[in-house]
Order: C-alpha cells, then structure tokens, then sequence
C-alpha cells in the first residue's frame, strides 16, 4: 500500500487473513445464482443441438414438440433472423470471421450448436419436446485434425472462405536467422497444449424479464462482463442500450469461461419480449462441456538457440491454435497473448513467433484461466528443462544463468512488452531453499539406485496482468470505481470489475476502511448490476484487483481530500493538518478532531462547507493503467511415477509466488491453490477428446477427469513481495498465477523422472497409459539403451522391462 | 402425480409430485429450497448432496417418491437458527469455499464424513470427500475446514448443536 494511508491508518485491515463478507450467505445455501431465481410466470427454455460436428440442415420439423404438453412455443434459426451474430472483438490483420448465428440456420458446425429452442411452462415438458423435434441433417466430412485442416483438399468448416485459416499473426525481434548460426547448440520439440474444458461448478445459466409499458429489459447472466453484455445483448437485440439492464446473480466460478457473449445470452431475452413473459436457460453439465468455450489446443513447434555455456540466443516458435469453428468474443487473440509472453522470464535477444489460427469443427477455444499465457509458460519452461538436459546442466543453473537482473527492470523484452518490475533469482532462491534441493537431487540419484522414478521439476514464470492498458486491450482496459459515503455513515463501493468468487466484497472493503478509518462491515460492494453500478470492464486477466481495486482507491483519495476540506474548515485548521483514522478526523499534533459521522453529516446537512465543496460525499474514478502488471514466481514439484504403472504421485508442491502488495493474504492463498490444482489437472488429467469423426467423447464428467482432493499434496506457500509501480497500491494480481506456474513444473518433474529412460517429452495428459507406454519404450530417444545403462549402473537386471 | 410424505429440515410436507420428479428438483422448485445446486444431474459432482435419513445422497439421482416417509436435511436445515453449524463456521474461517457453488454439498459430505468417523486424518477427509468436485479452492482450504470442524465438533458446546441435524 502507498505509505501515507497505510502509515496514518496503521494498516488495521489491508495485509490480514481477514475471512470473507461473501460467506454467510454461501454457507447457509440462501444466496441466489441465476437458476436460483423464481419469478412469475417464468418459462423454462431448452435448446436443440447438432449431433453432429458437420452437417447441412435439410428440414426441421416442429410441429409435434409444439403441441406437447406446455409448450408456449418452437423456434429455429430462420424464425430468430433478427437477432444479430454472436460478436468477436477480436481484430487482427486478415482476420476472416464467419457469421456466426445465434441459432445455426442451414449448417451446423459442432457437436452442440443450437439449431431450436423450446419455450415450455415447465422444464421438464420443454425437455420431453426437445426430444419431438426432428431435425434431417446430412453429415458432411469433419475437420478435426487443425494440421490436416491446413492441407491441400481438406474441406473447408466455412466454404466462403475456402480455407481454414482464419489468420496468420507474426511477431519478430532481432536477427533471429543470425543467431540459430552461431549456436553452439539448437533444440528443439514439438508440444502439444491439449484442449480443455472450463468446467465451473456452476453452468451457464441465462434469466430474462421484459415489461413493455417500461420498455425495460432485465437480464440475469451468469457473467464476468455484465457491462460489456449490456451493450452487445443491446447490439444483438436491436434494442436501445437504455432499455437493458443486467444483472450477475451470485455467479458460481467462471475461470474465462463467462467472459463471453454467448448466443444463448441473445435467444433468452429475445424469447422474454417475443412472448410476453419471463424466460429461463440454465445451462446442463452435457451443454457446458460441448457448448461453452474451451481451452489451450496449441501445437507449437520451438527452437532454440543455445550457447555451451547456456545462455539463451534466440527462439523460434511456429504455432497452430485451433479455433473450433466459430469465433466467441476473444477466439482470436488468445493465441497472439502466448506470442506476448513466450520469451517468459528470460532474456533473449532474437524472437520469431508466428501462429495460424485454424478453423476446425468444434466448439471455439477462448479464454481460459490464463488465456494464452499457459501455453506460452508451457513452452518456454520445457524448452528450458529441454535445453539444461542438453547441455548437462542443472534447470536452476540454466534458468539463473538466463534471467534479468533485479536491476534491470522495468525489462524491455524479446516480445515488445516491458515488465514492470521483479527479482527472478529471489523467488527461484526461495523456492529452491524451501524444497530443499540439493537435498531432493541426492534423494533422486539415490531413488535411482533403487529402481524408483523420482523426478523434480522446475518452473519459473512470468504472467502478464492487471489487463491492461487500453491501447492494447479490445474493449478499454480501464475500470470504473465510485465510493459513496451515506448520510449514516455506512459505504457503498461499486465496482465496474465483476468478481465471481475471488472475494472482492472482503478485501475492497478492508482496503476502504483503512482509507476511511472505519472497519469493512461498514463497507457494502456492490458489483454486477448495471443500473446500479457505472460503466465497467469485468473479472478476468487478474486484473480486478489492480485495476478495479485502484479505481476504489484513487475514488476514496477523493473523499479524503473531501472530508479533510470540510474537517479543517469546521476545526480551524488547514486541510493537510487533517489525519483520518481511528473514526476520528483528528488536526495534527492536537487534540481537536470530529467523528468520520460528524464530518460525513456535515458534508450532507451543506450547512457549513467550505467555498467551493459541494454537497454530498460520493467520488468516482475511471482507473486507466499506463501498463499491465507481471507477477512472477517458481513453483517446484515432486514426483514419483511408478514402474509398473506409469502412474504418477505428487510427492510435495513448493510455490513461490509475488504477486507484489497483497491485501488479503488468506484469499491469495485461495486463488493459488485453486490454480496449482487447475494447472495439475492440465498436465495429470484433463482432455477434451473429439473423434475423428468429430464427436465429442469427453462430454461428461465421467469421460473429463476434473481432479478430486485424493491424491493432491499439502501446497508449500511462500511469498516474495516486489511491488509494481503500476499502480499506487503496489497490487500485481494472483488470479492465474497458480495454473499458469504449475503446469510445466509438473511435466518437468515427470520428464525428469523418466530421464534414466531416455525418455525427453510426452504431451500431457501425463495419463498413467501413455506414460507407461513410454516406459516401455516408446519414446523417441534410444530409452531401451539408456535404462538397460541405468539399471546395471544401479545394479539392476535391464530384462524385467524389455522382456 | 403421486402423493409423498416427507420431513424436510424439521417440517413435515404432503405433496403431490411426478413420479419422475428427481429430488434435486422437488426441494428447488417444489419446496424452493434453491440452496441444493445442481451441478451435473449425472451424481458425479456432489454439488446437489442432501442428507436423507442423516447419510449424505447425491439428489439429483434420488426420485423424490424414493424418499417418502423420510427426512430430509438441506444446507437451509443445518443452521440452529442463527446460529451456524460447526463445518458451516469452519468453512467460513477456512476460507473452504470461493465461489460457493459446490459449497452446500461440499459441507453436508463434510458431515457425513465426520459422522463416519469423527476425528478422521487428511487422508481420510480427501477420500472423504471424492465425490464432491470444487473447481475454486484447490481443496486444501476444504480439508483444513473439515479438520477445524472435526475439532470444534469435539467440544461439548457443540455436540448440542450438531445433534439436531440427523
């Protein structure tokens, strides 16, 4: 925190585990998410989807599901033709973006796009008539393969443009030609960054009310972006921006995922003013996975450029990002952002980056916790574990050797951004001390000896946050904040930013009261309704907290002046001799000093203020940050896999994270963990698998393997604080830190294992199949010879897995 | 439509339902109880977990006509009026929740966990609690909740309490 509140008020709230605002009602089951809302005369509504990934619609039949029991009514993509596309703000050269309908109209491109939607009194009857609704299609050949999508004869997802590449995006620095010539040493992999699923344990879900006499259209979403709704719901519907309000009930997680436009987010309210009644969507588990947007699905193929010593010379790095078939909001540039940040926290005087994003039959890939920045982490921290065990040199070794020092921030790096600040070698260091190292490395040798796998895995990463300036953000990158003291005394702080479970009702309201010196249970946040709240950006890309949090901030530094005014004018004294804490605006040095309700009833009661102050005491500020934030830190993890299995067991977790200033350290611990374990998921468990044929064969729970509390270790956390001087409270974000860290240290870990095998790289997810399978000699680098070495080194018959 | 008999959180309710009417659906839409969420409707997620009969049940693969005659506790039960149960306080000082979705069966597995054995190790709360998924928490804050509530439900003060929810 800036020192002069944070010294005057003696931090009473701001840096405490202080446990949440949000949870009474949480834990008592009486708060209210989208599917949780009753109101009169509420329709229930279902929609159709495609079973298959390619297909022409050649008719749909409608007539039986409309004279089901309760059905209100049946429409199709033809009936819905005034409901405009779903929107992409994304913006790139040459982009090609497809009309992409709210309700497919004569083709459907993925398992799950919505071709009709019932409209039925209740939601059992409105399911019974999806069943009625027959719908002819003739399948066409699916693109699945994003490679063979880009070949010669593929068909095409969209035949307008007659090909599959949606766009080529190219960044490049120094001479990169220059210095793959002069390498002493070049490596190079292929990985791949497999498809995810979001999975927030809430589903989508969509309420609508339209009153015709107000002309007022009230939308609940399950949203990250209730604002940037508003305005697009109003582009979609035709409607006045004026006449839409939207509202986030409690919104059950969405980790990117609700960071969209969805075209559900059109047909819901338009069903709402087209029948007269209030209308509900609550998204199924079956619907999340096949229809809510996905994760990563990279290729990148990465070079090096290396010298003996181990300093890093250049990169290349040629991508393939597969889109699915449609653009959502934010399809396009998440994979430019994995150019933003692929060169991680190194120095690296010459960059090639190019991606082709390519059009597939499947569901849109977008925005996932991390959104880009994990693949790039991925990349660059198996490179780097990939080039240390080329060059026999210890991974700590060879990422010191390569880190900026902590003089040389703000860094100016490879890929055009400049980090705002960091110490590498601090986390590293502490990290490494936590873990024990040395100590881990003897205990592997001596594990090898022995027979057991047992591998350490390193990952330093580097995040961008706090999105972002506006100049470089789609939709503004600002955010609003506007504090208002009440006649009583009581706050009311409305954040533009929308949180979802990070808890920003608890720590914007510690911070407040520190400002104000009065304590958070007389501070109210309000956020995620947009009659009530001014014009803001959302929850995601860590930024509510630097970015919405500061807006607070500077809006409370206006109503300390304010107060301070209206105090010294009512004491006799000059405004900068006011102190404010305690409940007290106290004169410096005195004894004189008023009640924070004496001066708050006086800045009402406008009896008294001073020339110039005007009634009232409520301040607003648009928070526009002249830089994103890099959080940073190294996590390190243990792992055993074992021989007969593959299966692989965590052993410890050590992370080190600084994500600068923390207000709550309690809650960042929450979103480390949170991410660690999403970022495990990634490298252990979870795929989302479409078939060759483009069916979806992960569509359930079942079939997607989220992790479960078995088998994870205890987390050792630890923090290094480097503040930014982005923004005045020194805050960086934490949102995505965890899963953005964790993934490549697990897989190192893994590959570190396995090197006695020979074993260099297996594309998560490490399943206990496909690792085992390398065991057995599977892997491309000479295993066989180098375990049979390995074992009569350790002593050991090499028959007993090469039989 | 079919006539049941049930307790739910202490009050004794006949009502006419579907016979396909899962439980899940009949304590929301029926008794507008919406504290039971529902999260997959498959019962792999654990967010619709109710007691019935004081053991925890996924009830969205219960038949609402399955538990005539029988009582059912939901998270809007556990309480003892204002004041909170031991897991729901644990929970709170934990920070064992985030988004709070999973957080009602997340909480009623809790207690069948700690019925099944009441001073259970962290290894036995994470296989407790398999059948519940959090995507938030990174479930160690979940496991220090379910500790710090096996202890307060120790104390004497809290076995009172704890005692009305079966």
């Amino acid at each position: 925190m800036a020192k002069k509140n944070g010294k005057a008020n003696g931090h009473a709230f701001v840096g405490q585990r202080f446990k949440r605002k949000e949870d009474p009602r949480l834990i008592q089951g009486i708060s209210h998410y989208a599917d949780d809302l009753r109101l009169p005369g509420l329709l229930h509504c279902v929609f159709v989807r495609s079973p298959h990934a390619h297909a022409k619609i050649s008719s749909i039949g409608t007539d039986a599901a409309k004279a089901a029991p309760g059905v209100v009514a049946v429409f199709t993509g033809n009936d819905v033709k005034d409901i405009g596309c779903v929107p992409c703000a994304g913006s790139l050269p040459g982009l090609k973006i497809p009309n992409h309908y709210v309700l497919a109209r004569d083709r459907v491109r993925y398992v799950g796009e919505p071709v009709a939607v019932i409209a039925a009194e209740t939601l059992y009857q409105a399911r019974d008539a999806a069943d009625l609704v027959e719908v002819d299609y003739e399948p066409l050949p699916a693109i699945v393969d994003m490679e063979k999508a880009l070949a010669k004869g593929s068909p095409y997802v969209h035949d307008e443009f007659k090909t599959n590449l949606a766009f080529t995006h190219v960044m490049n620095t120094g001479d990169v030609a220059a210095a793959f010539k002069k390498a002493d040493v070049v490596v190079n992999q292929r990985l791949v960054n497999q498809r995810l699923a979001p999975v927030s344990m809430e589903p989508r879900g969509v309420v609508a009310q339209y009153l015709p006499g107000e002309k007022a259209l009230t939308v609940w979403s399950s949203t990250q972006i209730p604002h940037l709704l508003k305005t697009q719901m109003a582009v979609m519907l035709g409607v006045p921006e004026t006449s839409v309000r939207v509202i986030t009930p409690e919104v059950g997680g969405g980790f990117g995922s609700k960071l969209n436009v969805y075209g559900e987010e059109g047909v819901v309210p338009w069903l709402a003013i087209r029948l007269g009644r209030p209308v509900k969507w609550s998204e199924t588990r079956r619907e999340n996975i096949a229809a809510t947007i996905h994760g990563r699905d990279q290729i990148n193929d990465v070079e090096l450029a290396l010298k003996k010593d181990g300093t890093l010379l250049g990169m290349r790095c040629h991508v393939l990002a597969d889109l699915g078939a449609y653009h959502q909001l934010l399809t396009p540039i998440i994979a430019t952002l994995t150019g933003l940040m692929a060169p991680g926290c190194y120095k690296l005087p010459a960059f090639e980056f190019v991606v082709k994003g390519v059009f597939t039959n499947k569901m849109s890939t977008d925005a996932y916790r991390g959104a880009g920045r994990p693949e790039a982490t991925y990349l660059i921290e198996r490179m780097a574990d990939i080039a240390a065990r080329e060059l026999k040199m210890d991974p700590v070794a060879f990422r010191r050797k390569n880190f900026p020092s902590p003089k040389e921030f703000p860094f100016a790096t490879a890929a055009g951004l400049q980090y705002d600040s960091g110490n590498y070698q601090g986390t590293l260091a502490k990290a490494t001390q936590i873990a024990g190292y040395d100590k881990l490395r003897a205990r592997q040798k001596a594990g090898w000896k022995q027979g057991k796998y047992y591998g350490i895995g390193v990952s330093t990463y580097v995040e961008i946050c706090a999105l972002g300036p506006s100049s470089a953000m789609p939709a503004g990158g600002w955010e609003s904040g506007t504090v208002r003291i009440e006649p009583t005394g009581k706050v009311t702080a409305l954040t533009g930013a929308s949180p979802h479970g990070q808890g920003q009702e608890t720590s914007f309201a510690q911070l407040i009261a520190d400002m104000l010196g009065i304590t958070p249970a007389d501070v109210n946040v309000v956020h995620g309704d947009t009659a009530a709240v001014p014009y803001g950006i959302g929850t995601f890309g860590s930024r509510a907290t630097a970015v919405g949090g500061t807006a607070l901030y500077v809006a409370t530094e206006k109503l300390q002046d304010k107060m301070k005014k209206i105090a010294a004018h009512l004491l006799g004294a000059r405004p900068d001799a006011i102190v404010i804490g305690g409940g007290r605006l106290t004169v410096k040095g005195s004894k004189k000093s008023l009640s924070f309700g004496e001066v708050v009833g006086a800045a009402y009661s406008a009896k008294s203020l001073p020339e110039g102050v005007e009634p009232g005491l409520e301040a607003t500020h648009f928070f526009e940050p002249r830089n994103f934030t890099f959080p940073f830190g190294a996590h390190i993890v243990c792992v055993e896999v074992d021989r007969d299995t593959g299966a692989i067991s965590l052993d410890r977790y050590v992370a080190v994270d600084d994500c600068g200033n923390v207000i709550n350290p309690l809650l960042v611990e929450g979103q480390i963990h949170g991410g660690i374990v999403q970022g495990i998921a990634q490298a252990l468990y979870e795929e989302v698998i479409y078939n060759e044929d483009g069916q979806l064969s992960t569509g359930t729970l079942m079939d997607y393997a989220l992790p479960k509390a078995a088998g994870l270790p205890e987390f050792e956390l630890e923090r290094t604080c480097t503040p930014t001087p982005v923004n005045p409270m020194g805050v960086k974000g934490v949102g995505e830190a965890g899963t953005i860290g964790c993934t490549p240290a697990v897989v190192n870990a893994v590959c570190d294992a396995l090197a006695p095998l020979g074993i260099r790289h297996i594309d998560m997810p490490l399943k206990p199949e496909k690792v085992w399978r390398a065991m057995q000699g599977g892997s491309q680098i000479g295993a066989t010879a180098v375990l049979a070495a390995a074992e009569k080194k350790a002593g050991k018959a090499s028959s007993r897995r090469r039989a | 439509m079919k006539s049941i008999a049930i307790t739910v959180n202490g009050s004794a309710r006949s009502v006419e339902v579907e016979p396909r009417t899962l439980l899940v659906h009949f304590l929301r839409d029926q008794l507008g109880l919406t504290g039971t969420h529902i999260g997959c409707e498959t019962s792999l997620c654990g967010a619709c977990t109710v007691l019935l009969d004081g053991r925890a049940v996924k009830s969205c693969t219960v038949l609402a006509v399955q538990a005539d005659g029988r009582s059912v506790t939901t998270i809007e039960g556990l309480a003892k009026g204002s004041e909170l149960h031991a897991i729901q306080e644990a929970f709170w000082e934990e920070h064992g929740l985030q988004c709070g979705y999973c957080t009602p069966g997340m909480i009623l597995c809790a207690h069948e966990v700690l019925a099944q054995s009441p001073t259970p190790s962290d290894e036995q709360i994470r296989e407790g609690i398999c059948g519940n998924l959090c995507r938030c928490t990174g479930y160690q804050h979940i496991v220090n909740a379910v500790r710090s509530a096996s202890r307060k439900m120790a104390k004497p003060r809290r076995t009172a309490a704890t005692a009305g929810v079966r």
